[in-house]
């Protein structure tokens, strides 16, 4: 924990706000895009391919001044399933938290059905999670499975 | 049933598909009547399917529904752009119940949610088609006297087939054992068999038709089309494994019906049509039937 603290201390420690850890360094740029942090006016630092004991090389995220609702932090386990959240406070950790897949998933993800109306029509897609543990989202409308390997971002 | 839509087979318990199958049985005994005579029904047909909408129409005209639409998209504002959001908010202004056949696959559901009346999906590109599902039901109750505990063979493009997808699905609530027919590319998906894993029913696979035969009560067969395959000479290999001859039904239960959801290309030789065993131009008819029973219990009037 402390070996981490000072790791963390490298990229700049922040005074209040939510660290994201544990991201897959490919992973990183769309975190900040699931969460629309392009559009945040805060500080937001990041970085990628941190070297990491556990897996191999990890990406980071830091905002200040900001805390999400788990429903937001929830929806990039798409992309960051093992992903942690700790909640700083007068740069002291309040609390750290895993992230975990939600059941329904509304306007992130794009259906991969071309065919789908929600790719011809004014409606986002809503998929219904069949499988947390590969990741399949099965289409609320044309109930095609869109899996890890087709899955793109709004 | 009052005011549900209908997108999907799903949509409806078991138990809701045999009361529209009892009401279905009603119509057929008396298919005129008069009691759509206050309801104007709309057809909308983004994309042509004569038989489907003749089905449709047919049950709407016999009990005395009036029909506004169209037949495909090309004359309409949905060509000059109009989206189809603001298609169907128009139309439910002027219908009771909408009956939606549409290429793009969602588009059912879609206009469900939009729409202050009911949906009645005819067809959403290769998704769903429900009412082909009630009416195959129909058919294998009427000829069989019952759904429950029979061997039922499918024939063809098991993989691509929605029709195939869907009545498999509605058939695992009956203890049914499926016996599935289909070249090796042409496979019923994993996720079918998954369904009929989790409902702990058997399913058997083939690749030729003669093993079956004798043991099915249904041989439900569907249509190969050619641009499933890459090789034209496989296609035509696969063609002449695929064709029903009148030689080949004689040795089959009393029992055994041929059904097929058509239209047909050449997997069932036109010299099977004679025999008794031969049920698909009649399964088409119940089409008629199973339609007034569904459209009828969703205005709640049946
Ligand atoms: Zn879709």
């Amino acid at each position: 924990m402390d070996n981490k603290k000072v790791k963390e201390l490298k990229v700049s420690a922040i005074e209040n706000g939510t660290v994201i850890d544990h991201i897959p360094s490919n992973a990183v740029f769309k975190v900040i895009r699931i969460l629309k942090l392009e559009a945040f006016e805060n500080m937001v630092l990041f970085a990628t391919n941190l070297e990491s004991k556990k897996y191999g090389k990890k990406g980071i995220v830091k905002v200040s001044n900001k805390f999400f609702a788990p429903e937001e932090l929830n929806k990039i386990a798409l992309v960051a399933p093992l992903a942690s959240v700790i909640e700083i406070r007068d740069f002291q950790v309040r609390s750290k938290t895993i992230v975990e897949i939600p059941d329904k998933i509304k306007g992130i993800v794009k259906c991969f059905n071309p065919n789908c109306v929600t790719n011809k029509e004014e409606v986002s897609a809503i998929f219904v999670v069949a499988d947390k543990e590969t990741i399949r989202l099965k289409c609320h409308y044309c109930e095609k499975i869109t899996t890890r390997e087709t899955m793109e971002f709004r | 049933m009052k005011n549900k839509s209908l997108v999907s087979i799903n949509d409806y318990t078991k138990d809701e598909q045999l009361r529209i199958l009892d009401l279905a049985e009603k119509f057929e005994k008396k298919p005129v009547q008069t009691i759509l005579k206050d309801h104007v029904i709309a057809s909308l047909f983004f994309e042509p399917s004569t038989r489907t909408r003749l089905s449709f129409e047919s049950a709407v005209n016999r009990l005395g529904g009036k029909i506004v639409g169209f037949s495909e998209a090309s004359n309409t504002s949905i060509k000059k752009g109009e989206s189809l959001r603001d298609t169907i908010l128009t139309v439910a202004n002027y219908s009771d119940l909408i009956i939606m056949r549409n290429p793009i696959e969602g588009s059912a559901r879609f206009a469900s949610e939009l729409s202050h009346v009911p949906i009645i999906n005819a067809g959403d590109g290769a998704n769903q088609h429900p009412t082909q599902t009630l009416l195959d039901l129909y058919s294998i109750k009427k000829t069989q006297g019952t759904l429950d505990n029979l061997h039922i063979a499918m024939v063809g493009d098991l993989k691509y087939g929605r029709t195939i997808h869907s009545l498999v699905i509605a058939l695992c609530n009956f203890n049914t054992t499926f016996h599935l027919v289909s070249p090796v590319e042409l496979k019923l998906p994993s996720s079918v068999k998954m369904h009929i894993k989790e409902n702990k029913l058997a399913y058997h696979q083939y690749t030729e038709m003669d093993e079956v035969l004798p043991k099915a009560d249904i041989l439900y067969m569907t249509r190969i089309q050619q641009e499933r395959f890459s090789d034209p000479l496989e296609y035509e290999r696969i063609k002449n494994v695929y064709n029903l001859h009148h030689d080949m039904i004689l040795n089959t239960k009393d029992n055994f019906r041929v059904l097929h959801p058509l239209p047909r290309v050449s997997e069932i030789n036109i010299n099977v049509d004679k025999s008794p065993k031969a049920y698909y131009f009649e399964q088409a008819l119940n089409g008629v039937f199973v339609r007034q029973a569904l459209i009828t219990s969703i205005l709640g009037i049946a």
